[in-house]
């Protein structure tokens, strides 16, 4: 049974985002199309095989269980499930101005969330998930270290059932736009960086004394500094946003100094360092249409993607394109169209963030993961191309959106009412 | 002289120079300057186009699919275009002498694409505080200024988007006022002035805007509702009526001074004469209706709505009053003026008739527009909406064009207009596709496969500058 076929109420609930789990062990076969599992070569007629919201088994010729849902996919194209990496779906209302639950107050808050704000019913996500979009990563916006993102699945009633994890990665601004958190340059922004970690690391060692009083003033209250540590043990990563050559080179600076486990972000001018980066082993997200120069990047160009991922960096595309998240796909083939791979352009929205965030169980269709899966009618980063059917763990979610409630009323004039 | 119809708005001077949009323009205009010696400002040429059309070998693309947004999708077909127009369009033409032939194997042709909201030159890259030049909010109406003196004609987003195919845009002042001032036609060329930009004979437009942006940047003074932005318009334009008549009267046997020029009314007043297009940034369906009806009050017609977010929810009213509507492919959301949007929106206007235009309001649309119209066809197809490729490509070609009033000259391929011509890598519906060549009356402007043919401006000089072509 897929949600397709329910009643009208259940559909109006899963509109609503309130795609709970209705059948644990349900058993859903994905027959007949063309299977692009990402983290192998493309399997022709594939099957994916879908049991209790994990991928059971792909393959080109597997047995089909006996009561499992059969989904005919001939003729069809069969993703991963696409993963945002700058994802602002569910946090406000819409995407309306004054409505972001993104917002942070002063320059360091590494221990703050926007998990709390995220709503689950939002209309963004229903919109999100119409782009193939299973899964996002959201962070808060602020300037300097505005606090850690989160990963969620874009189904489920409450912020519970979409949470995948709260603790990501920690956010840190490098760019232009944090010369201010330096007290008007970059060397000290830089500097109080040093700082704040220095004293991270050391109230770690020193806590006891701490908390007796027995210790020197600190650059950051101690809940703030505490929240650094995952960052700085390297156990969660450290998303730097840096877009200038030299913004990037500082940003491989700290992450030579202390050891982090560093994802660039922006990365305007990455191509002039891709030789570096690679070295580092540090993967980007950027945006694959940026080409307008920018005193935070007068060396923007649209293969920049490209040059980064022949030199051998890890990409991650991330494009926050007007009509938002749902139009990541064409982020991708625009990469294509820069000169990318189409195999490299699908793996920068699907196993590139998952490896890259520790997201162990996303981003391929491979025995085990999580079963976050779209059907689409055509080649996914191709405008005549459209998803048709999305699974997230294992249930499938509806496509309906407020957008297909105003069709509906005015498709032809005068509306229907 | 067709050109003083452009530069002045005073009735009876422009009645016996040809009505605005109307003639065609010559493409080159006279270098002989007129100076009427000894009469007053108002009589004189105001700030004329100095385009001129380069020359450019004749070219002939031979065995190419073209779009002709004139009806017809032609496959391994040709075109043939020398001095800035349009030879042939066919499935065999002519070479004339001379001609540098291309062979277009498996490629596509399109007209130049025309953006009929941009901002370019008036809000410039970098991006600095210095160069924002597009909003004059320090009034409601400011139908005085004019966007062509803001626009800096080395914005480093002007090359990207001939990148993009473009070869036409109307720069516009941006939307804090109800009344914002004047637009400007301008072909993408490179240049030192705007006047070297300024399309010949193009009718100029005038900035109005609807809803939340006026009434909130004038909150404290007013407007600050949607009514006191209505009763902000009225008042204006029964001001230029009166401004009107006085100059009409005046102008009968030009007795005594002549009434003092005012060069907000000057503008509104050309709006009552027909002879300046009113471009309204409008985005609520029961808005655009007001707007209809304030067209109507003061007898003239609104050439396009811009952002027409639901533009589909009252189509068959635009289609009657012949507006067209400038509207994304999929933007929306942004704002509350924005909540209802639906990919469906270019298809279903089309579907009911009216004039159907893609339009960005962004340097990093305007790039890409071919690919905005490729997403809202396929939107539509999808909806089971009856479209075809040809009325799809017009969304960004012909019907800008007729926005614009330049539609007699250019926006689609037929023998004998303008030869804006764009040579695309492949199906410029699919993302995978680029601008490979593109010819702005004929002259090969950009050349994705010749750096030498790849514009760049006086601000890319020196600095670290990857080029658009790669």
């Amino acid at each position: 049974m897929t949600a397709r076929m329910l009643p009208r109420a259940v559909l109006l609930a899963a509109f609503a985002g309130l795609v709970t789990a209705t059948a644990t062990g349900q058993t859903i076969v994905i027959t007949g199309g063309t299977v692009y599992p990402v983290s192998g070569p493309r399997i022709e007629r594939g099957t994916v095989l879908i049991q209790d919201g994990r991928i059971v088994a792909v393959g080109a010729s597997l047995p089909v269980p006996a009561g499992a849902t059969r989904v005919d996919a001939t003729g069809k194209w069969v993703t991963p499930g696409l993963i945002h990496a700058g994802s602002d779906a569910g946090l406000g209302v819409a995407s309306l101005f004054g409505e972001s639950e993104a917002g942070v107050q002063g320059e360091v808050n590494p221990a703050f969330s926007p998990a709390e704000g995220y709503d689950a019913g939002a209309i963004t996500i229903a919109l999100t998930r119409t782009g193939g979009v299973t899964t996002g990563l959201s962070g808060p916006r602020g300037s300097y270290l505005p606090g850690r993102a989160m990963a969620v699945d874009y189904a489920g009633a409450r912020l519970e059932d979409a949470l995948i994890t709260n603790t990501v990665a920690m956010l840190l601004n490098l760019s232009d736009g944090s010369r201010g958190a330096g007290g008007g340059s970059r060397a000290g922004t830089m500097a109080r960086t040093r700082q704040l970690f220095r004293d991270a690391l050391e109230y770690q060692r020193r806590k006891a004394e701490f908390q007796k009083g027995a210790m020197q003033d600190l650059s950051a209250p101690a809940a703030q500094l505490e929240a650094l540590l995952p960052a700085l043990k390297g156990t969660m990563p450290m998303v730097i946003t840096a877009n200038r050559r030299m913004d990037i080179e500082n940003a491989l600076r700290l992450t030579a100094e202390f050891k982090l486990k560093t994802i660039l972000n922006g990365v305007v001018e990455g191509w002039m360092v891709a030789e570096a980066i690679a070295a580092a082993g540090v993967p980007v997200i950027m945006s694959p249409n940026t080409d307008i120069p920018s005193f935070d990047g007068l060396g923007a160009r649209l293969d920049n993607g490209t040059l980064l991922r022949r030199a051998g960096v890890q990409v991650i595309i991330a494009q926050g394109d007007p009509g938002g998240e749902r139009n990541l796909r064409f982020g991708a083939g625009n990469a294509v169209r820069n000169g990318m791979s189409w195999d490299d352009a699908l793996q920068a929205i699907t196993l590139a963030p998952a490896q890259a965030f520790g997201l162990s169980g996303y981003g391929s269709l491979d025995a085990g993961k999580v079963a976050n899966v779209v059907i689409w009618s055509g080649d996914p980063l191709d405008f005549a191309g459209a998803a048709e059917r999305v699974y997230i763990r294992g249930q499938e979610v509806s496509l309906r959106t407020r957008e297909t409630e105003l069709l509906e009323r005015y498709r032809s004039l005068p509306p229907k009412r | 002289m067709s050109r003083w119809s452009t530069a002045l708005v005073l009735g009876v001077l422009v009645a016996a120079c040809a009505g605005a949009g109307a003639q065609t323009p010559p493409s080159q205009p006279s270098p002989k300057q007129e100076v009427y010696s000894g009469s007053q400002s108002f009589m004189r040429e105001q700030y004329p186009s100095t385009y001129v059309r380069r020359p450019n070998p004749p070219v002939v693309i031979r065995n190419v699919n073209i779009l002709t947004a004139a009806g017809q999708e032609l496959r391994n077909a040709s075109i043939a275009f020398q001095d800035g127009k349009i030879l042939a369009v066919g499935q065999t033409v002519e070479t004339p002498a001379g001609a540098m032939v291309i062979d277009g194997n498996a490629k596509w042709v399109t007209p130049g694409i025309i953006d009929t909201h941009s901002h370019l030159g008036v809000y410039a890259a970098p991006g600095t505080q210095a160069e924002s030049d597009g909003n004059e909010a320090t009034n409601p109406v400011t139908a005085e200024v004019w966007a062509e003196h803001s626009i800096w004609p080395h914005d480093p987003q002007i090359p990207l988007a001939i990148a993009g195919g473009v070869t036409v845009m109307q720069v516009l002042p941006g939307s804090a006022n109800l009344i914002g001032g004047r637009s400007a036609t301008v072909r993408l060329v490179p240049a030192r002035t705007v006047q070297e930009m300024k399309y010949p004979g193009a009718p100029y437009g005038v900035k109005m805007a609807c809803g939340e942006n006026p009434k909130r940047v004038y909150q404290s003074r007013g407007p600050s509702t949607r009514m006191g932005n209505m009763a902000g318009y009225r008042t204006a334009f029964i001001q230029a009526e009166q401004y009107q008549a006085r100059w009409d009267t005046w102008l009968k046997d030009k007795k005594g001074d002549p009434p003092a020029r005012d060069l907000k009314l000057e503008t509104l007043a050309g709006v009552l004469r027909g002879e300046i297009s009113v471009q309204n940034h409008c985005y609520r369906a029961d808005e655009m209706a007001q707007m209809l009806d304030l067209a109507r009050e003061f007898g003239f017609r609104i050439q396009s709505f811009h952002h027409g977010i639901e533009a589909y929810k009252i189509a068959d009213l635009l289609k009657t009053a012949g507006t067209a509507a400038s509207v994304w492919s999929d933007w929306g959301g942004f704002k509350m003026e924005a909540y209802d949007e639906v990919p469906e929106n270019l298809a279903l206007i089309q579907q009911a008739g009216a004039t159907a235009v893609l339009h960005t309001d962004s340097p990093d649309g305007i790039q890409r527009m071919n690919q905005d119209m490729a997403k809202a066809y396929y939107a539509g197809l999808r909806a089971g909406i009856t479209l075809t490729r040809d009325q799809a490509i017009k969304w960004v070609t012909a019907n800008p064009a007729w926005v614009l009033g330049i539609q007699a000259q250019t926006g689609s391929l037929e023998a004998g207009k303008t030869a804006d011509v764009v040579l695309w890598s492949g199906d410029p519906f699919s993302v995978y596709s680029r601008a490979e060549k593109v010819w702005n009356e004929g002259w090969l402007v950009f050349d994705r496969l010749d750096p030498t043919r790849q514009y760049k401006t006086d601000f890319n000089l020196g600095q670290t500058d990857p080029g658009v072509g790669r």
